[in-house]
């Protein structure tokens, strides 16, 4: 059921991708993201899809979860391929009503089911081989300059960790409410989707009720431990970078170098 | 007597196909006959609340069947809802699960369900609050503006209203103080009496169990491993407490008294039994 959103999940592991500095992926992921919106040809885009390949082999995570995690965005991939097949100016191929199928447009199609297919997936890759709260002291620790213009870095970071922190237990408390409203009948499944919306009411009022009472709680245990926000706060795993680290950035930013002259060339 | 409930070689896998697969069950083989008040047991992480979701359709079998009445409860999707009006699941912390305007509404969320009459579910929405001793002025009131064991109470009641044949109730009493846990189980044991339903009671507290239930099943590690009276699962006590589970103070009073030399017989789970037993032992008849 709910259960089995994969969407951002962490595997745990012990490789290479595991064991970097979440600042490193997270900078890693940038400057590929970069990459891909340089990349114009198949030999570019064919040198990013091999850099991606061999880092999932590395990270052992299995293409099957990253599949498993594109389906959601189906919808959204043909949606954009169909807009780009039909909206980009050029040579007709076929025309009816408002839609006008052009060669440039076929390739501009192409090119973006990949470039976000390769988008999506390195993500993925991120999320799956570092936990949340890594990637959150990760964020928290890139943002740091911002403090300097009074932008609540620390703040933002323990809103964020914390909504992470509840996902699970917010989806485990909805199953089970979901568990407990089945056993008093209810139906979700069938009817219109005016009476499905109705059904959902059983379970999103409990849900909020739920919601705020462990907000609240929290709140107090925080303060129990005089929590006063990111002042004078050490941490108990301090982010260090490695050698391998430097390694991996210089690699990525050798690939982008090497993808934005290619695709300079036309290859 | 042909079972209720039956099931057979039943297994449950979570997270199939990933790294965190597990079974929560393994090759359960289970039968309820009517009218039995029947204990499940087991420690967190046993199995047992996985088990029971598979009695009432919520959760699907890996492998192996249910059937409730002869009948199997995934044959199809009406059967399956059906089943969950016939076995009624009380889950824990079931307080939790409240949601309507009134303390009436919120009863008869699961008879309306059923698709009963405005009189039948009148009927049975304050024969249900009888039973769990819910007062008439309460009804009316929003349930949030009851206390937690008033809340529980209406949450059992919104389950006992659609008078299943099976009643579960995992942990009813979690989190309650001593005096709300026993009324709480006074009145599930006097809606057994009153109406002769199966029903199930799972706990991970032996004292609980030991004092209601006629039959106690013992999971651990997704095995049962112990089905029988409390006298033959309390004889077997030295494995109840490898288990984890520990007994109840009496037997091991009785236990104790045993290891000093007193011929007591160790399976004695309530206080009327040592007693006697220990004046019998003085030689004398009942004096006190």
């Amino acid at each position: 059921m709910l259960k089995d959103i994969t969407l951002g999940q962490y595997f745990p592991g012990n490789t290479l991708a595991h064991r970097l500095d979440p600042r490193t992926k997270l900078m890693m992921v940038v400057i590929y993201i970069i990459a891909l919106f340089c990349a114009k040809s198949f030999v570019s885009y064919g040198i990013l899809a091999l850099f991606l390949f061999i880092s999932v082999k590395i990270s052992k995570v299995g293409f099957k979860s990253l599949i498993k995690g594109m389906k959601p965005l189906i919808i959204i991939l043909i949606f954009t391929a169909i807009l780009n097949m039909f909206y980009t100016p050029g040579r007709e191929i076929a025309s009816f009503w408002v839609f006008t199928l052009t060669v440039e447009g076929i390739w501009s199609a192409v090119f973006m089911v990949i470039r976000i297919t390769l988008l999506i997936m390195g993500t993925f890759l991120m999320t799956y081989t570092t936990s949340p709260i890594a990637l959150t002291d990760a964020i928290e620790n890139l943002l740091n300059p911002l403090k300097k213009i009074y932008v609540p870095v620390h703040e933002l970071a323990m809103m964020m960790s914390i909504a992470l922190r509840f996902i699970p237990t917010l989806i485990e408390e909805a199953d089970k409410i979901i568990s407990a409203q089945k056993a008093r009948g209810a139906d979700f499944e069938t009817g219109n989707i005016f009476r499905r919306a109705k059904a959902m009411v059983p379970i999103l009022v409990p849900l909020f009720i739920s919601a705020f009472r462990r907000a609240d709680e929290l709140a107090t245990a925080m303060e129990c431990r005089c929590y006063c926000g990111g002042e004078g706060r050490t941490k108990l795993h301090v982010l260090r970078y490695q050698k391998r680290d430097l390694l991996c950035i210089l690699l990525t930013t050798v690939i982008t170098i090497t993808v934005v002259i290619v695709s300079r060339f036309g290859y | 007597m042909e079972p209720i409930l039956k099931v057979e070689n039943l297994t449950h896998t979570y997270s199939a196909g990933t790294p965190f697969q597990r079974n929560a069950i393994e090759h359960i083989d289970f039968e309820v006959r009517p009218g039995e008040f029947l204990g499940v047991i087991g420690h967190t992480g046993s199995g047992k609340s996985t088990f029971i979701q598979h009695l009432n359709g919520l959760l699907k079998p890996t492998e192996g069947r249910v059937y409730f009445n002869g009948q199997d409860i995934w044959a199809s999707p009406t059967i399956t809802q059906q089943t969950r009006f016939h076995v009624g699941m009380v889950f824990q912390y079931p307080e939790y699960q409240l949601f309507e305007e009134t303390v009436y509404k919120d009863i008869a969320f699961g008879p309306k369900n059923m698709g009963l009459s405005e009189d039948e579910i009148d009927y049975r929405v304050r024969e249900a609050a009888g039973f769990v001793g819910i007062m008439e002025e309460w009804l009316d009131k929003s349930p949030f503006e009851l206390s937690g064991g008033q809340k529980r109470r209406v949450a059992i009641a919104g389950v006992l209203a659609m008078n299943p044949e099976v009643l579960i109730l995992d942990e009813p009493t979690a989190g309650l103080d001593p005096a709300g846990c026993e009324s709480i189980l006074a009145e599930i044991r006097q809606y057994h009496r009153a109406k002769g339903n199966t029903v199930l009671l799972v706990s991970h507290s032996m004292e609980e169990i030991a004092h209601n239930a006629t039959r106690i099943v013992v999971l651990d590690d997704a095995h049962i491993v112990m089905d029988g009276t409390p006298r033959e699962v309390f004889a077997r006590a030295q494995e109840l407490i490898k288990i984890g589970l520990g007994i109840p103070g009496v037997t091991q009073i009785a236990l104790a008294l045993r290891a000093r030399g007193l011929a007591v017989d160790p399976a004695v789970y309530t206080i009327e039994e040592l007693k006697q037993q220990l004046l019998r032992l003085k030689g004398g008849e009942a004096v006190c």
